[in-house]
């Protein structure tokens, strides 16, 4: 295995990806992370030298509109799925001090 | 015969001519489910109310001559990653166990305008992340030929409730074979389209540059006829191209003169089980005893589609489900300090293994540093492997090679290596990377009695020739079913 994750580099990604790991969980994603990575290595066989990235498989550019509104209040049914909602607004914990 | 056993077209036929009803038809399914859903667990949910009340409306206005079209009446099974109002959508995921959509994705949407009555939501890999239905919060789905096995996956709820007859048709979503390998798996037919052909609109985004909903079926006739109904332009689908050319049920032709089919070399290597060559070969030469011409050629960089597919479609699937905060939809965790806490636990207790493992991969290819080396290095991969099948395509009108190398692996052989499942995806990612259409469609059964899928790709907005040579392969193959082994 070439590739080594750190502890440090689990953390940022962590913190990147939103998402907390137990003690168990981290070593687990470390070694699948290294894995992976040295799986992905194999791309490096590849020379892309000059070669375009693809980001789209067809010539699509920006698609534009006029800038009507076509919706409506639409706030019962936003906030229908809502896990908590106080005064017919989404109630999230304290966001500043 | 039960009534169950009619395609999907057939039984609409039948509707019209009054010899059943549409009630009949989801009164059929519902006990099919009562009978066989606790061994296979195709579903998430079975709405048998809301599809006993359907039923009814639609085949009033059949009556009423209001739906006259040919899938008016049928039941259908909807992939949990399409939003359905006022249906339980999870994505087979614990962090939408309580979603209910208030709008219908346009693919549905298409079908219900159509006359289709839904009846339920199939089982999948949690948001698609997978190849099994293993990695469902729900529960996995068993395979119809062998509960033993896996159904394939994601969309294996989908392929096992059709398999199963408890559906007529479903739709599934193919980011890397999701569609084409549980089909393959469960002796069905499945088909991506060209990318940007269904709308993508209310699919619940895992890789948006690889995603495509299709169609999975009895027959290649029904095939066509679905996908000519959700084939529509949308203008809430940024990426939907406007096509005149969604006829496609015009295709069902059996006839394969002098259709040019190319066999890449590369799909027949190592890894490649036995009976799943011998079957897939055998499939060839009967086109061309038919007046097909077949040749090998070389199509080159196939074992750089997985590394390429992984790194884009983790980093995708990292950046689209972000959406998932606790806020808006879906679970939020019970207890908490602050906002990120909130963010943290939630998602944590939310998504599941395969989830975590991709967003985690997906963040890092996507951070500062290297961003070039890995995202950027896979998008330049992606743009050589389009080029290769540009060259391909300038040879050939088909490209004809398995699904997968094996047949469906038993329950828990595939989980324990990531790596190793990954591979199973080698025939059907690089169609993803490529939007190319592509079709699997039952071609044999090996010792085990399982089925071996077939899979023919084309070049972008080619289906017709696709539908054609799958057509003509069907009627030389002759009728494929459970029955069979």
């Amino acid at each position: 295995m070439s590739n080594v994750i750190s502890d440090e580099t689990i953390e940022y990604v962590g913190i990147l990806a939103k998402l907390e790991l137990g003690e168990q969980e981290k070593e687990q994603a470390k070694k699948d992370m290294a894995s992976m990575l040295d799986y992905i290595d194999k791309l490096n066989e590849l020379d892309t030298e000059g070669v375009e990235p693809m980001s789209h498989v067809f010539p699509v550019n920006n698609v534009f509109r006029e800038d009507v509104v076509t919706n409506g209040d639409d706030r019962d049914n936003i906030l229908k799925n809502a896990p908590e909602e106080k005064n017919r607004m989404f109630n999230v914990p304290k966001t500043f001090d | 015969m039960s009534i169950l056993d009619y395609t999907a077209v057939e039984l609409a036929e039948k509707i019209k001519q009054k010899e059943v009803s549409a009630i009949d038809a989801v009164k059929a399914v519902l006990e099919q489910i009562e009978k066989t859903e606790s061994i296979y667990n195709c579903y998430v949910t079975v709405d048998k109310e809301g599809a006993l009340k359907k039923a009814e409306e639609v085949q009033k206005k059949i009556e009423s001559g209001e739906l006259t079209g040919p899938l008016a009446g049928v039941p259908v099974a909807i992939k949990d990653n399409m939003c359905t109002e006022g249906m339980l959508t999870t994505c087979s995921s614990k962090i939408l166990n309580n979603f209910i959509p208030t709008f219908s994705s346009e693919a549905v949407l298409n079908l219900e305008k159509a006359g289709a009555v839904i009846i339920g939501k199939t089982n999948m890999d949690e948001f698609a992340m997978g190849s099994t239905t293993e990695t469902s919060a729900y529960g996995a789905t068993k395979n119809p030929w062998n509960p033993e096995h896996v159904p394939g996956g994601s969309s294996g709820g989908s392929a096992a409730a059709v398999a199963a007859n408890e559906c007529y048709y479903a739709l599934g979503s193919d980011t890397g074979g999701s569609i084409r390998q549980p089909a393959g798996y469960c002796g069905v037919v499945g088909m991506k389209p060209t990318y940007s052909t269904v709308s993508r609109y209310g699919l619940i985004a895992y890789g948006s540059s690889l995603d495509q909903i299709g169609p999975l079926c009895k027959d290649v006739t029904d095939c066509a006829t679905i996908l000519e109904i959700i084939s529509t332009y949308d203008s809430k689908d940024s990426t939907s191209v406007k096509r005149d050319d969604t006829d496609f049920t015009s295709s069902l032709i059996n006839d394969v003169k002098g259709m040019k089919i190319g066999i890449p070399k590369d799909y027949f290597g190592e890894g490649l089980d036995s009976e799943v060559k011998e079957a897939v070969l055998k499939a060839a030469d009967l086109l061309k005893e038919n007046g097909a011409v077949v040749e090998e050629f070389d199509l080159s960089l196939v074992e750089y589609a997985i590394p390429a597919y992984y790194t884009i479609a983790a980093a995708e699937a990292s950046s689209n489900l972000e959406r998932f905060d606790g806020i808006k939809y879906g679970y939020r965790t019970e207890d908490f300090t602050d906002l990120h806490n909130m963010y943290k636990k939630t998602r944590s207790e939310g998504f599941g293994a395969e989830v975590k493992r991709r967003i985690m991969l997906g963040s890092f290819v996507l951070s500062s540093g290297y961003y070039d080396a890995y995202y950027l290095k896979a998008l330049r991969v992606k743009a050589l492997i389009k080029k290769a099948f540009d060259e391909a395509f300038a040879k050939y009108d088909v490209i004809l090679g398995p699904v997968a190398p094996t047949t469906a692996p038993k329950l828990g052989e595939s989980l324990s290596d990531p790596i190793k499942m990954y591979l199973g995806d080698i025939y059907t990612i690089s169609v993803n990377l490529a939007g190319l259409p592509g079709i699997s469609l039952p071609c044999g059964v090996d010792s085990k009695g399982l089925p071996i899928g077939l899979q023919l790709i084309g070049d972008c907005f080619k289906e017709k020739k696709l539908i054609q040579t799958a057509y003509t392969y069907e009627q030389i193959r002759g009728k494929f079913g459970r029955e069979d082994r």
